[in-house]
């Protein structure tokens, strides 16, 4: 038996309080934030034989205290934050929008970054996506295309390693097939398919961020069923991939080191200012800058970063620097059946319907249907709560346990200038800097959309035979913990953060990684489209000539 | 129902603590620990929480609180919920938990507040015991793949039990 493994009450982040966190000398590029998009840009550059530096706020997790942390996930004592340490203090945020934001259940900080915490579900945007103000007359169109982003997107799906099928008649047109197969559907996917086959709604399998066979030097999905919020056997893709890749082709990775401002000129960014463990700050220079903090840190750290040059934020000439915060809202309904539907068995989805996606227009929302395979409530999540055990407890979890059968969706919510991020100065983190304040706002369109999605839904389980017990619709709707928008990518200076390149319009040494460059969201879960921007990101990196220092 | 080796196993590698039932010692300097004691108490409460259609219960409670044993911040706590029980046990008894009737533990563990707790491993003595014993063997038990046969899940949460029973219907 090994000492090194601890339960949940102990698990610790592997982080070395000794490590050296001094700048690394002659930095070509410094990425700040190591998810997904970090990892990738790093990990591109690294390859290129660029020296690069990964400055992360959080820690980096030491992997053999997965499965403690698998038993947070399962144990009531434990906030869903608690997983991958959240701290209060230092993820501190005022959420003063319409509608709530929890936004410390929407991310996890770390090597890894919100993928040590994701569920995986990795699908390419529509093509009608990139031109929503054009086709569908609303929101923003990107100033790239699907084309131009299509071969970024199949090297990342090779990059995540990403289970998929050619069987979805909705999808917007590939060239290859995913790099694994797709995981078949589940046992309650078939009774679905029987009511949407009356129905003629078609189903279609889900492409995954998680191996259905040996990948990468990882192993199979083993069916933890924990993949939200950890995956101990490491079969569902994380950062730390990414991350431990770019070290090994040479990258420096500095954890606990937030960045605290970006110190720069009119033209360029010339050092990151990041606090240590130790109480001390560093300047790490470089030639090139790149942004990855994910949707709310990213316009946090530039709006942090005001100086003469740049009073209203660091690359916020057009104001725009925090505005248009989108996120995806969640439409559900669920019920029980008369007979077994085995659910709870993976914490993953295998089938959706993405058939009323490109019915969007003005009035309605993209939107898609996704089918659970875990609905309803986890047996050994319900055993520790409640005031019974022995016979009792066993019968109580045989009657609440067994018939449960629902389905999800996520809905497109539009930009908004008055949804945004913003600091409040009124309340500072751990470091003393304002807090960011989440100013959500979600319009009509999309609640309007949340209603058809229900009906459709309700259509669905009635043609099932189900009683139906649960829905979500407008009034409980919520985030689905996709960050959008906040640094928009346009053509024109004046009405964007970032141009195609991922290049702040203001400085020409800083790029932005993120789904924060997104114009409009579509309403597919953005991680996919995320790698593929990093990949592109890298590419314009280093086709940059920069000053030699 | 029997629980079985295998069950152990597979609720200890839930929990992180390895999938090896090979011998533990106390961790090198800490103060002797009396396992014998935890055990026995730990056997004793499983009786009333587990359903009585549950057998084999003593040598996977033994299983389970051995690989329990390698994380000294556990044991700690586990040591104090015990005494706690022992405590409750001789005032209104006059004898240890483990040494009562079913019935009777089964009053203790309500005299100490564990059946309306909330599990909290620093909270007070109701919700202490509540982590360390009543739900501990609660999430040992249904985190098994025997656990989860009970409720007609077989690839509970928490094990890794592969990707074919999702697949499956009930009668398959
Ligand atoms: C519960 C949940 C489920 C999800 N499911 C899916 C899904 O199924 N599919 C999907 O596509 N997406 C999903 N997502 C979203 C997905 O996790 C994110 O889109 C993705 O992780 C974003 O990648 P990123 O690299 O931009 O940012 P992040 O992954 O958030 O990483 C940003 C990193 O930057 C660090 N950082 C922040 N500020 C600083 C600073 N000042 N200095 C240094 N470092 C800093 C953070 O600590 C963090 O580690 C889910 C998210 C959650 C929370
Ligand atoms: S079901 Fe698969 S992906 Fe999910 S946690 Fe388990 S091993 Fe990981």
């Amino acid at each position: 038996m090994s000492w090194d493994r601890a339960p949940a009450g102990s698990a610790e982040s592997g982080a070395d309080d000794d490590a050296d966190r001094t700048p690394v000398a002659n930095a070509d590029v410094c990425v700040i934030g190591a998810g997904p998009a970090g990892g990738i840009v790093a990990d591109r550059l690294a390859e290129a034989g660029r020296e690069v530096v990964i400055l992360e706020a959080g820690p980096r997790f030491d992997p053999d205290d997965r499965l403690a942390r698998q038993e947070r996930a399962i144990r009531p004592a434990y906030d869903r934050p608690d997983v991958w340490d959240g701290d209060p203090e230092r993820d501190a945020y005022e959420s003063t929008g319409e509608r709530p934001y929890p936004l410390n259940h929407a991310r996890a900080r770390g090597v890894g970054g919100s993928t040590l915490h994701w569920q995986g579900m990795v699908m390419r945007l529509h093509e009608d996506d990139f031109d929503s103000a054009s086709v569908r007359g609303v929101g923003a169109d990107w100033p790239i295309d699907y084309a131009d982003l299509r071969p970024y997107y199949a090297a990342a799906e090779r990059e995540l390693g990403v289970a998929g099928a050619a069987d979805n008649p909705f999808a917007p047109p590939r060239e290859h097939p995913h790099p694994m197969p797709a995981f078949p559907p589940s046992y309650s996917d078939s009774l679905f398919a029987a009511a949407c086959d009356e129905l003629e709604i078609a189903m279609h399998s889900v492409p995954n961020a998680r191996n259905s066979e040996g990948y990468d030097g990882r192993s199979a999905c083993v069916g933890y069923g924990t993949c939200q919020p950890v995956c101990p056997s490491g079969a569902k893709y994380d950062a730390t991939v990414h991350v431990e890749r770019a070290e090994r082709k040479g990258a420096t990775v500095i954890d606990r080191a937030p960045v605290q401002r970006l110190v720069h000129g009119p033209d360029a960014i010339e050092a990151a200012v990041y606090a240590t463990p130790d109480g001390d700050r560093h300047r790490q220079s470089a030639d090139a800058f790149v942004i990855a903090c994910g949707g709310v840190e990213t316009p946090r750290l530039l709006l942090l970063s005001e100086s003469s040059h740049y009073p209203d934020g660091l690359a916020n000439s057009s104001g725009l620097v925090g505005r248009y915060f989108m996120d995806h809202l969640f439409a559900g309904t669920g019920g029980v059946l008369d007979e077994p539907t085995r659910q709870n068995h993976v914490g993953f989805l295998t089938s959706e319907s993405h058939q009323f996606y490109d019915e969007a227009d003005a009035e309605q929302a993209p939107f898609k249907l996704e089918f659970f395979n875990y609905d309803g409530p986890s047996p050994v999540e319900l055993a520790l709560t409640g005031d019974d055990w022995g016979d009792d407890l066993l019968a109580r979890l045989r009657s609440d346990y067994g018939t449960h059968i629902g389905m999800g969706g996520l809905v497109e919510q539009l930009p908004r200038e008055d949804s945004y991020v913003g600091l409040d100065p009124s309340t500072t983190d751990d470091h003393g800097n304002p807090v960011p304040e989440i100013h959500w706002s979600v319009g009509d369109r999309v609640l309007e959309t949340i209603e058809r999605v229900n009906e459709i839904q309700e259509r669905i389980l009635d043609e099932l035979g189900a009683e139906i017990t649960w829905q979500v619709g407008p009034e409980g709707t919520g985030p689905a913990y996709h960050h959008m928008g906040t640094t928009r990518m346009g053509d024109d200076p004046t009405a964007s953060v970032v141009g195609p390149d991922l290049r702040t319009h203001d400085l020409e040494n800083c790029w932005i990684a993120s789904s924060s460059v997104f114009p409009t969201g579509g309403a597919m879960n953005p991680t996919l489209t995320i790698a593929a921007l990093a990949l592109k990101a890298a590419d314009h990196v280093l086709e940059t000539e920069l000053p030699i220092r | 129902m029997e629980l079985t080796r295998r069950d152990a196993v597979a609720a200890l590698s839930a929990l992180g603590l390895g999938g090896t039932l090979a011998g533990c010692v106390a961790p090198p300097g800490s103060e002797p620990v009396d396992t014998d004691r935890l055990r026995e108490t730990l056997v004793a409460a499983a009786a009333v929480v587990y359903p009585s259609e549950v057998s084999g219960i003593e040598p996977f409670v033994a299983a389970f609180l051995e690989g329990r044993l390698a994380d000294p911040t556990h044991v700690a706590g586990l040591e104090e919920a015990v005494a706690e029980l022992d405590g409750n046990a001789r005032v209104w008894y006059d004898a240890e938990f483990a040494a009562l009737s079913v019935a009777d533990r089964e009053q203790v563990l309500r005299n100490v507040g564990a059946d309306d707790a909330d599990e909290d491993p620093s909270g007070m003595a109701s919700e202490r015991v509540r982590y360390y014993v009543v739900n501990d063997l609660l999430l040992a038990l249904y985190a098994s793949p025997t656990g989860g046969e009970l409720v007609g899940l077989e690839n509970p949460q928490g094990h890794a039990g592969g990707i074919g029973t999702y697949q499956r219907g009930p009668n398959a």
